[in-house]
Formats: C-alpha cells, sequence, structure tokens
C-alpha cells in the first residue's frame, strides 16, 4: 500500500467524493502532483485557477465523455495542501464510471483509499488532529444506536473489555514463557496449571460471543431488508412507498426491475438499508437472468425479507405480506401472512414500518460494542489465535499463537502497529472525503 | 602521550570482546584494566550460555567474538537446556573451567594484533568539545584516542554487602572505580544503582558426594564455536536441596541481611533472586532445588547454583550445613551482593554510543545488564561501533528481527532498565526464526560486511549457507533429518533445514510484520522537543526524551505511547 508519510512519491489520488450515483450532479476529486496534468489531458489545458470553467471532457482515444464543470486549486493553499482538482459531472452513472477509468489510466494516478484526501490534509498541516476527528465525526452516526455504540466506544467500552482480555491472555502468557525459560531450573513436573486450559477456553468463548454481535458497519449502514418476492408483485411499488420517493421504476410490466436497488431509511431511529430486488422467475432474458441471481445472493445476506410471494416460497429470514390488497380480489389477507396492505393507498404500511423497526431493535442488542471491520477483524485474529493455542500441544507454538493474539489486542487499541493506528482513525472517513 | 584509535576501560567480558572487535577491525586499541591477570574472570556462576544467553553466545561467535571459543575449550560440562520442547528455545550451556576460561580469553587477546593491554586504573574521561579525546590513569598517566568504550560493570561505585559487613569493591578483594563513576554523574548521565550477589563458595573435598544425584554431561557432541576447538574431559554435576531447616535458618538472619535491613537501595534481578529472597516470597515451597558445578578440573572449588546469598558468614555456615551433602562442607569464600552504578541506558544511540557525549560508548552490566553473555553482546556492539568510527567507517547494526543482540540493544536503548536486564527468549517476537542453531545463517552476510571476521570465519559461513542452501533442496516432506544425514548431510545442517521447515509457516506470517514494522521505521524523527507536543502527557514526554527514538516505529515500541500521541509527534515531525 502507497503511503504520502514516507520517502516514495505520494501520487496522485481521485476519488468520487459526493454520494452514489445516480444523482444531479457528481464530483470527482484529485489531488497530487500530478491533479494538474490529468485537467489537462482531460480538458486540454488548466483553466484558471479557483474559477469554475465548462470543458467537455476526452478520454486518452478522444472519446468525448461529458460536458463538466472544472475548478482548479494550485497546491499547497487547498484543502489538502496539494494541487486539486474537482470536476463537477453529471451524475449517472456510465459518465462517473468513464471519467474515473479514464483518470485511473493515466501516469500517476491511483484510487484514493478511504479518508486519504484527510489525511494528506491532517500531515500537510491544513487541519490538526481534532478537525479530523470531528470530521470522522460528522460523517458517521446517522442512527440513534450507531450514536449510543459509537459513545459506549468513546467512552473506552472496547478499551477496557480489551484491556482485560489483555491481561488474562498475558497471565496465560506467561505461565508458558515460565515454562520455557525456566522449566529446566524448576523441578516440578507439570508444566503448565491444571486451570490453564479452562482459563483459556473461557476467555475464547467471550471474544467469539462478542464477535457474534453486529458490527459498528451494520449499525451505521443499518438493517437489511431486502424486498423479494415473484415478478410483478409490487416490490418496486413497496420500496417506493416506505422511502417515500421513487427509489425505482414501477410498471405493470414483469421484469421491470433488472437489478439490486439500494435506498437507505430510517424508521424510529433505527437505520435501514432497504433492496428491491429483480423478481424471481425463469427467464431466457440474459440480463434479467443475473438480476435474479444478485436476487438470490442479497435475499442469503438480508437480516430481514419482506416476501411478497407465496407462503411455501418464503426464504429464511422473512415474514411474508399479502401486498396490493387494493387490487380487487386480493382484500382479505389470506391466513399464514403476517399482514395485508396497499402500497398504493397506504393501508397496512405502518403496521409493516412497526413491524420491521421491532425486527431490527431485536437483533441489534443494546449493550453489545459496535466494532468497526477494522476491529472486528482484529478480534478475529485474536480468537483464532486463542483457538490454536488450544489445539496446539507444542508449547512453543501455544506462545506464538498467544503472542498473535496479544498484537491482535494490542493493535485494537492502536498500541503496536503505527500504519495501523492511522488507517484506524482515516478508515472511519468515507472514500473521497 | 600514547595515541590510540579507541580505549576500551574494563577487562571483563565487555570489555574483552569490545576491545578484541575493535581491534579486528584494524583500530589501535588499548583494553585499560586493574589486573591483566584476572581478564575473563567468570565473577559469578562458572557456566556460559542458556536459554536466550546461548543464542548470543552463538551470534557472538559469527563475528569472531572471544567468548563461544573460549567457552569451547573450557567446557567441562555440556548441556543443551530444553531438550525437550522445540528447537527455537534450546539452549546451549556449558560448565567452563575458570582457570582454562580466563586463560582462553587473555591468550586470545594477547593474539589480537593491534591490541595493547595496559594494567592501570581508569581514573577519568578526558573530554574536548565534546567528545573524548582519552583517558587519563591514575598515575596521571593520559592516554589518547578517538573513542572510548566503557565496560566498567560493577566496579563503577561498586559496593560488597555481607550481612552487617560492607566494602568497597566490584568483586571482592579487588577495588571500584570511584573517581570514574563521580565524573559520569558530574556529566549529567542519569545514574542509579542495581545489585546482584553471588553465593558462597565451597570445597568441594568436603562434600559428601557419594549421597547426592548426579547429572551427567550430554553424551551429543556439540560446541558453541563453528571454529574447531579442543575438547576437556566431562564431569558430572551434582544435585541436592535446600531442607526446612535450611529455610528456618534463613529466617532467622533475615533481620541482618542487607537486602532486607534496607541497606541495599539497587533492585535486584527478579530471575536470579537470592535464595532470602526466594523463602520469602515462595513461602509456602518446602525446598528449592541447588546444582552443585564444580569450577574446574584442578579445582576442589564447587559453586552451589540456586543459593546466592549476601547474609551474615555465620548464617551462611549454618545454612550451607543444613543441607543434604553439605553437612561437613568448608565455605571457601562467603557469598556477597554488589551493588553498583549504572547508567540510563536510553542516553545511548543503537550503536550503544552515549548521546550526550559522542565517540564514548557503554557496555556491560554499567547498561543496567546482568549475566556474562549479555554484557559480551554488548562489547561486540560497542567495539565494533567504537572501531568503526575511528576507521571512519560505517558500523554493523544489530536488528531486532534478526539477533538477539539486536533485541537487546533495541530493549535498553528505547525502555531502559528497572532491573537488571537478562536475556530471555520471551523478549523476542522472532523467536522461532532467530534460533541458537541458525546464527550463521541469520547474521552471516552482516558478519562479514562488518570487516571484522577472519579469512577462516568468513569460509565457514560460506560454505555453511551452501551446505544449508544444499539441504534444502534435497530436504522431502516429513524427514525429521535422517534422511538428509543418510545422503551425507552434516547432522547440524540437517537439524536446522529440519527447524527452518518446522516454523516456516510462522516466521512467513512474522515476515509480515517485519514489513509493517520497517514501514512506520521509514517515518524519521530527528530531534523533537517532545515538550512543544501538544497532547502529550509529562510521562510521555520523560520516556520520549530520554529515548529519543529516531523513527516513528521506535517512538511506538517504548511503552504507554499511545495512537494519538502517536499521530501527534507524526504530525509535529512533519511540520518540523
Amino acid at each position: 500500500m502507497q503511503r504520502f508519510c514516507r520517502e516514495d512519491a505520494p501520487g496522485t489520488i481521485y476519488a468520487l467524493s459526493s454520494g452514489a450515483p445516480p444523482a444531479a450532479i457528481a464530483i470527482v476529486r484529485i489531488s497530487g502532483p500530478e491533479a494538474g496534468a490529468v485537467l489537462c489531458a482531460l480538458a486540454g489545458a488548466l483553466p484558471v485557477p479557483r474559477r469554475a470553467t465548462l470543458r467537455h471532457l476526452h478520454d486518452a482515444a478522444g472519446a468525448r465523455l461529458d460536458q463538466a464543470l472544472l475548478l482548479w486549486f494550485p497546491g499547497p493553499s487547498t484543502a489538502t495542501g496539494e494541487d486539486l482538482a474537482e470536476l463537477h459531472l453529471h451524475g449517472g452513472r456510465a459518465v462517473v464510471r468513464a471519467v474515473l477509468d479514464a483518470i485511473g489510466a493515466l501516469p500517476g494516478c491511483r484510487m484514493a483509499e478511504p479518508g486519504e484526501f484527510t489525511r494528506r490534509a491532517l500531515l500537510n498541516g491544513r487541519i490538526d488532529l481534532a478537525q479530523a476527528e470531528g470530521l470522522a465525526d460528522l460523517l458517521e452516526a446517522e442512527s440513534e444506536q450507531a450514536r449510543i455504540a459509537a459513545l459506549r466506544m468513546a467512552e473506552g467500552g472496547l478499551s477496557r473489555r480489551i484491556g482485560d482480555w489483555r491481561t488474562r491472555l498475558v497471565a496465560l502468557a506467561a505461565e508458558i514463557e515460565a515454562a520455557l525459560e525456566f522449566g529446566e531450573e524448576l523441578d516440578d513436573e507439570a508444566l503448565l496449571p491444571p486451570a490453564f486450559d479452562r482459563a483459556l477456553a473461557v476467555l475464547h468463548e467471550e471474544i467469539a460471543d462478542i464477535l457474534r454481535a453486529p458490527s459498528a458497519e451494520r449499525l451505521r449502514d443499518g438493517f437489511r431488508v431486502v424486498i423479494a418476492g415473484p415478478a410483478n408483485s409490487g416490490k418496486s411499488t413497496l420500496i417506493n412507498a416506505l422511502a417515500e420517493r421513487e427509489v425505482a421504476i414501477a410498471t405493470p410490466i414483469p421484469g421491470t426491475t433488472r437489478d439490486s436497488l439500494e435506498a437507505p431509511i430510517a424508521i424510529g431511529g433505527t437505520a435501514l438499508l432497504l433492496t428491491d430486488t429483480a423478481g424471481l422467475r425463469e427467464t431466457s432474458d440474459v440480463v434479467e437472468a443475473i438480476g435474479v441471481d444478485r436476487a438470490r445472493a442479497v435475499i442469503e445476506s438480508a437480516d430481514l425479507v419482506i416476501w411478497l410471494g407465496a407462503i411455501e416460497d418464503a426464504p429464511p429470514r422473512s415474514v411474508s405480506v399479502h401486498g396490493r390488497n387494493d387490487i380487487p380480489g386480493r382484500e382479505a389477507t389470506p391466513s399464514g401472512y403476517a399482514l395485508g396492505l396497499s402500497a398504493l393507498t397506504g393501508q397496512g404500511m405502518t403496521a409493516l414500518r412497526d413491524l420491521i423497526a421491532a425486527a431490527a431493535s431485536a437483533e441489534i442488542r443494546s449493550d453489545s460494542l459496535a466494532l468497526n471491520i477494522r476491529q472486528r477483524a482484529l478480534l478475529v485474529d485474536a480468537e483464532r489465535a486463542l483457538a490454536g493455542t488450544m489445539t496446539e500441544s507444542d508449547p512453543l507454538l501455544q506462545a506464538e499463537h498467544l503472542r498473535a493474539g496479544r498484537a491482535a489486542f494490542d493493535a485494537v487499541v492502536g498500541r503496536a502497529d503505527v500504519e495501523a493506528v492511522l488507517d484506524g482513525l482515516f478508515a472511519r472517513f468515507c472514500l473521497g472525503k | 602521550m600514547t595515541d590510540y584509535d579507541v580505549i576500551v576501560i574494563g577487562g571483563g567480558h565487555a570489555g574483552c570482546e569490545a576491545a578484541a572487535a575493535s581491534a579486528r577491525l584494524g583500530a589501535r586499541t588499548a583494553l585499560v584494566t586493574m589486573r591483566a591477570d584476572r581478564l575473563g574472570t567468570l565473577s559469578c556462576n562458572p557456566s556460559i550460555g542458556g536459554i536466550g544467553k546461548g543464542h548470543l553466545v552463538r551470534e557472538l561467535d559469527v563475528f569472531d567474538g572471544l567468548m563461544a571459543r573460549a567457552a569451547d575449550s573450557a567446557a567441562i560440562h555440556y548441556r543443551m537446556l530444553n531438550r525437550s520442547k522445540g528447537p527455537a528455545v534450546r539452549g546451549p550451556r556449558v560448565q567452563a573451567d575458570r582457570k582454562l576460561y580466563a586463560a582462553a580469553i587473555q591468550s586470545m587477546l594477547r593474539a589480537t594484533s593491534g591490541l595493547s593491554i595496559v594494567e592501570d586504573s581508569a581514573d577519568r574521561l578526558l573530554i574536548e568539545g565534546g567528545v573524548p579525546s582519552g583517558v587519563e590513569l591514575a598515575g596521571g598517566t593520559r592516554l589518547a584516542a578517538r573513542a572510548v568504550v566503557i565496560a566498567s560493570g560493577t566496579f563503577l561505585g561498586g559496593k560488597i554487602f555481607r550481612g552487617e559487613e560492607t566494602e568497597t569493591g566490584g568483586r571482592v578483594g579487588e577495588g571500584a572505580a570511584l573517581t570514574l563513576a563521580a565524573q559520569l554523574r558530574d556529566l549529567g548521565l542519569a545514574v542509579s544503582r542495581l545489585k546482584t550477589g553471588t553465593p558462597p563458595r565451597l570445597d568441594g573435598r568436603t562434600i559428601d558426594w557419594a549421597r547426592l544425584e548426579y547429572q551427567a554431561s550430554d553424551s551429543e557432541h556439540w560446541s558453541f564455536s563453528a571454529l574447531p576447538s579442543s575438547r576437556q574431559p566431562q564431569i558430572a554435576c551434582a544435585i541436592t536441596r535446600t531442607t526446612p531447616r535450611t529455610h528456618d535458618i534463613i529466617r532467622s538472619g533475615l533481620d541482618r541481611s542487607p537486602l532486607f535491613s534496607g541497606a541495599i537501595e539497587g533492585q535486584g534481578p527478579r530471575y536470579c533472586p537470592s535464595i532470602e529472597d526466594k523463602i520469602h516470597r515462595f513461602a509456602d515451597r518446602e525446598s528449592h532445588q541447588i546444582f552443585l558445578e564444580p569450577e574446574g578440573l584442578d579445582d576442589p572449588t564447587v559453586y552451589p547454583n540456586g543459593i546466592s546469598t549476601s547474609l551474615p558468614v555465620d548464617i551462611q555456615t549454618a545454612l550451607i550445613a543444613s543441607i543434604p551433602g553439605l553437612e561437613q562442607c568448608r565455605i571457601t569464600q562467603p557469598g556477597y551482593a554488589v551493588e553498583y552504578d549504572h547508567v540510563d541506558p536510553r542516553g545511548l544511540d543503537s550503536h550503544l554510543q552515549l548521546r550526550a557525549i559522542p565517540g564514548s560508548y557503554l557496555a556491560g552490566q554499567i547498561n543496567g545488564t546482568t549475566g556474562y553473555e549479555e554484557a559480551a553482546a554488548q562489547g561486540l556492539v560497542a567495539g565494533l561501533s567504537a572501531g568503526a568510527a575511528a576507521m571512519g567507517q560505517t558500523p554493523a547494526r544489530f536488528d531486532r528481527t534478526s539477533s538477539y543482540i539486536g533485541v537487546m540493544i533495541d530493549d535498553l536503548t528505547l525502555q531502559g532498565v528497572t532491573e537488571p536486564y537478562r536475556m530471555l527468549t520471551a523478549r523476542a517476537e522472532h523467536r522461532l526464526y532467530m534460533r541458537a542453531d541458525n546464527a550463521i545463517a541469520r547474521l552471516g552476510d552482516c558478519a562479514r560486511g562488518s570487516g571484522a571476521v577472519s579469512p577462516a570465519r568468513a569460509e565457514i559461513i560460506e560454505r555453511h549457507c551452501g551446505s544449508k542452501a544444499d539441504a534444502e533442496k534435497q530436504l522431502s516432506e516429513g524427514d525429521d533429518g535422517q534422511e538428509l544425514v543418510a545422503r551425507g548431510i552434516a547432522p547440524h545442517v540437517a537439524a536446522e533445514v529440519v527447524a527452518d521447515a518446522l516454523y516456516r509457516p510462522y516466521v512467513q506470517r512474522q515476515a509480515i510484520e517485519i514489513e509493517r514494522r520497517q514501514r512506520d521505521s521509514g517515518i524519521t524523527l530527528g530531534s523533537i522537543d517532545y515538550r512543544r507536543v501538544a497532547g502529550l502527557s509529562n510521562e510521555m514526554i520523560e520516556r520520549l526524551s530520554r529515548a529519543q527514538p529516531t523513527s516513528l516505529g521506535d517512538a511506538a515500541r517504548i511503552r504507554g505511547i499511545t495512537p494519538a500521541a502517536l499521530t501527534a509527534i507524526l504530525v509535529a515531525a512533519r511540520s518540523a
């Protein structure tokens, strides 16, 4: 991984800095020594600094990509402290993809890592650490649960837990080390005390238990609610009603939705990620078939599936809903369905929202520490290290497993590895910030 | 005024290795010692090596250090410790005939060209313009030099305790370096006190050997040095133990022990406690093991390993008589504790050079370590560094990812010491890689590049690496080394290759950690005024200022430095 703070070239980074397309406009930021060269390559010549300029963008082959508004900020008095350019594009996915690809093909340019723009700003003295952390906090905490979990984390709940685990692990490691270093001097036959295995197993189980709780990303990104069912069962209409905006194109034509569409919403302080899926049916249309496969994958990873099909086809972790009860002949909810509703008239929608909110809050334990991806990965390392210790018989290799476990704990609270510490801070930023 | 490139003060294990290493580099070197006939003396136990310590001796040997060869030529009892455990923690250890050991060291020193032995007491470091210009001896004679290594051991402000008695000295019956101690304090170096101890010596002719359990020397032949040496006849050791009566006697004398009366302020090693300490701290244990180790082939003296003490002589006499087999035993020299000055090693850089006085180097117990092997290894580092500096060369560098020497230097200079520092394999994160059996493979290139090895050594290194590469190609899955040996590979090479294969998955995982560490080491810090870095606690400021880490990676290893502090340091370093 390339790092700005080392001797080697910092490189020029770029990323989509606005929200996910499609959107009205999309802003791409480019920072680094090649930022000016990128503008020249795409738009022909550098615009006047700090003034919005309208230009056509072309790729290396000369194909026109978009008409865009350009902003050119020569360094060092810029947000990142480096040469910085912004492209305000039309916010279609294809346009954004094509422009990002064109930049990526230029020499010295690479996609930014999450938080890398802020990291450069910090390292170049444009902002201080408190500002960087404040920014990270601002960008996060979209829901009440995330706020509470983040607060608990900030108050040191995780550090205290890790501190306790680490102390116990060090005590276990010390038993083995004593046997390795002084086993010859001590004439005791038993190398390890009888309580060793039990203490190890208890520690392992506590960590495994924490890992079963949902992650911080899950809390922040939301409980995943997937709307699924056969083709033309009203999925897109329902997601638009729940999101209270036009997320999906809803038509009476079966097979309209060919890809999975996502819409973040909040119900009762809980962040939810709604996903509309292609209707499940056999199809000879290649594109629709891919959509159906994706739908099955999304259903697999869902926390809750709102199922609009026949009860006997309902997937695991689903509630079956009798939809479209505004249609004559569908007014009555057959037995076995959780509820009947009409996304068009709004009837039954409040009951559905309550049902989703109840399922979400049951899943998200109120006492849990929300681990982010980095923390979770490290605790998984620690858990594996302890499991490895339990199955290993050579005390030297047991000690090696415990050392790996301790290193993982240290890395969680950021004791050992500086790069990991910095990554830990900057991983909190979205890409492009 | 006699002119040298390097002067080494002190003729213990650190001083001898430092002087020899400096001279091997071609620097004109003087070794100043109070008693030339005591060069290479084993002041405490008559043994070399052990777990962690044996690793150091093998590493020293790759650089043509003296200790491994002297131990081989004086060994009268071999024991590979931890033989039943994994190869990475096996510790070669020998008992050495004291006279033969000292004779071997002295003859190697005499045979080292460019090395002069000066029998005198070094009183004062001569300093001009902030750097050392030489040394003033007790008689007022001055010796000039461009670099000075101080390896004064326990002689720096040394004070001996035995019950209520005290005397000045680093070893019983010898003097102490008091003026030098005062000068180092005056130079503003952070000096504090540590203590160590030694057991009474016994007359082996008065021990009832027939009643004791024996421990024979290893039947398998192994040596410390890769260079050949003569082999002495092997003798057995005996094992006895303390009794409840021994413990009662010790308890009755505790109030007269300088350790418990408060006369000794220095902290002793937790890993090598005195017998009174053991009785006090592990009150529930009914008995402690004692190894009776003969000190030489033609010397009746026996070293009772495990009962170091500074109790009064009458208590020592009574406690010895309470031990099975020692009822009639005569003490030839009572045990004692010695308290001495040590300098905070955080004032040193990674070449053991004093940051406050560039050109001066400290090695051995003066840096707060305990043990011959730890001292000798530091002597090598200081000697190579001082010699290279005087000759205008780049000194060899030891890293904690590839050597125990590197681990020790890194620990000392970054963390400092709170008790005498002893090498333990647990200190080495990469111990599965850093084994006693693969020192040549780990350090051969570094040793040859240091310019301190003889052509014979260079050839051995090359030959070993060649046969190892050959053996690696021939190693088949599941071979415990026997197939390799059957194909004509030397047993020690086969064992090394098999051990490499055993630990390979772990070592590969560690290689990733090493790479990560080196990334952090690439961020250099320079001289930062930590008092001006916002957000650091007073404790952090103190630790960082003392250790002056050269890179962010070093700063991260200092205890108590938090992530937020590191980020603040990083930002301060970049804005400096």
